[in-house]
């Protein structure tokens, strides 16, 4: 009688293990930039495509870095979300438009030169940020998602919390929802702003 | 979740066609042009997992990340960057679980050594059980006594009474 005890409890071990496995989610990536300095970018502003924009320019301020294309489904479910919370909140809200063009699959790449890429980037960035409400202190454009792979997107939509020292303290892949925002990302700000 | 995952594969799917034969294209024309570089490119691939089809490496997947990611190694060969300064850019910005074979480490050591504790246990479990069971064999093995000897005899004389 005591061995099948003993059975049915490295039965039960051996479920629980693989419940909490399944329970997990496949797709939040620990990203190894937590705790680093967020990594450098000069790129161009959407709203005035002569400037360029830096994280440095953002030293001694705690901000959010969120990454966005108009192709991005799901980006379209978290904009209300940063729409409400840029009313609300004065925290910096930099938006990185990625791959506004390349990403979208209904272009032929290898057909399309540069700067016909560009203008119709910020012309798509523009048009959507018009049409759903600009929650962006300012937006920048990774054209190329070259950026993006500094930072390790994968998904987008993704958004980084950057402290006042310019180090990443957070990521968080995939929509913010009003749950992530008021229970993870509020909570770390007001810390970050003390 | 499952939309966000479903969205993927659609996108995946509308490209899938497309993005193929430019891809082989593409990179036919590289092969000949450096078949060295195209040699390193395809095995570094293989050792780096895309992070939107998780399951699949970089040189296997056709998502654009994965597009994306091979471009880069591309550019860092050409560079003249070594296999583990290519590995250790991935390993910066996407993490360990970037690593097809991610290393052994604390955090991976279930990973690692779970199947190998399992056998060891399985082992112990197999040489206890056959251990125990020699012992019971052994004790119902005894030889006949003098009593029995006779009463088996006689059983067996009676069945065959030659």
């Amino acid at each position: 009688m005591n061995r099948y005890y003993w059975i049915l409890g490295a039965f039960a071990a051996l479920v629980a293990l693989l419940a909490v496995g399944l329970g997990l989610n496949p797709r939040d990536v620990p990203s190894p930039l937590v705790g680093k300095p967020a990594p450098a970018f000069n790129l161009n502003v959407l709203a005035t495509p002569e400037k360029t924009m830096s994280p440095k320019d953002m030293q001694g301020k705690a901000w959010l870095l969120n990454v966005w294309s108009s192709w991005c489904v799901s980006c379209r479910a978290e904009h209300p979300v940063l729409v409400e919370f840029s009313k609300k909140v004065k925290v910096p809200l930099v938006g990185l438009n990625y791959k506004e063009v390349r990403g979208d699959g209904n272009f032929d790449m290898s057909k399309m030169p540069a700067d016909e890429e560009r203008k119709l980037a910020f012309q798509r960035a523009n048009q959507w940020l018009a049409q759903h409400g600009d929650p962006y202190t300012l937006t920048v454009m990774d054209i190329d998602g070259r950026v993006g792979i500094d930072y390790g997107v994968y998904g987008v939509p993704e958004t980084y919390v950057i402290d006042k020292a310019g180090l990443i303290r957070m990521k968080h892949t995939g929509p913010i929802s009003p749950d992530v925002l008021s229970k993870k990302i509020m909570p770390l700000l007001a810390e970050l702003n003390k | 979740m499952k939309r966000r995952l479903l969205i993927a594969l659609f996108i995946f799917g509308s490209f899938f066609g497309s993005t193929v034969a430019f891809a082989s294209a593409a990179s036919e024309a590289a092969m000949v042009a450096d078949p060295v570089a195209e040699k390193r490119l395809q095995k570094l691939s293989e050792e780096l997992r895309c992070l939107v089809c998780q399951n699949q490496t970089i040189a296997d997947s056709n998502a654009e990340l994965a597009q994306d990611l091979r471009r880069e190694v591309r550019t860092m060969i050409k560079d003249g960057k070594s296999d583990k300064e290519i590995v250790d850019f991935m390993v910066v910005r996407y993490g360990d679980f970037v690593l097809y074979r991610p290393p052994v480490k604390g955090i991976t050591l279930l990973l690692w050594g779970g199947p190998v504790a399992l056998m060891l246990l399985g082992l112990f479990v197999l040489q206890r059980y056959l251990r125990r069971r020699t012992t019971r064999i052994n004790a119902e093995d005894q030889p006949l006594s003098a009593d029995q000897t006779s009463r088996a005899d006689a059983l067996l004389k009676e069945i065959d009474p030659k």
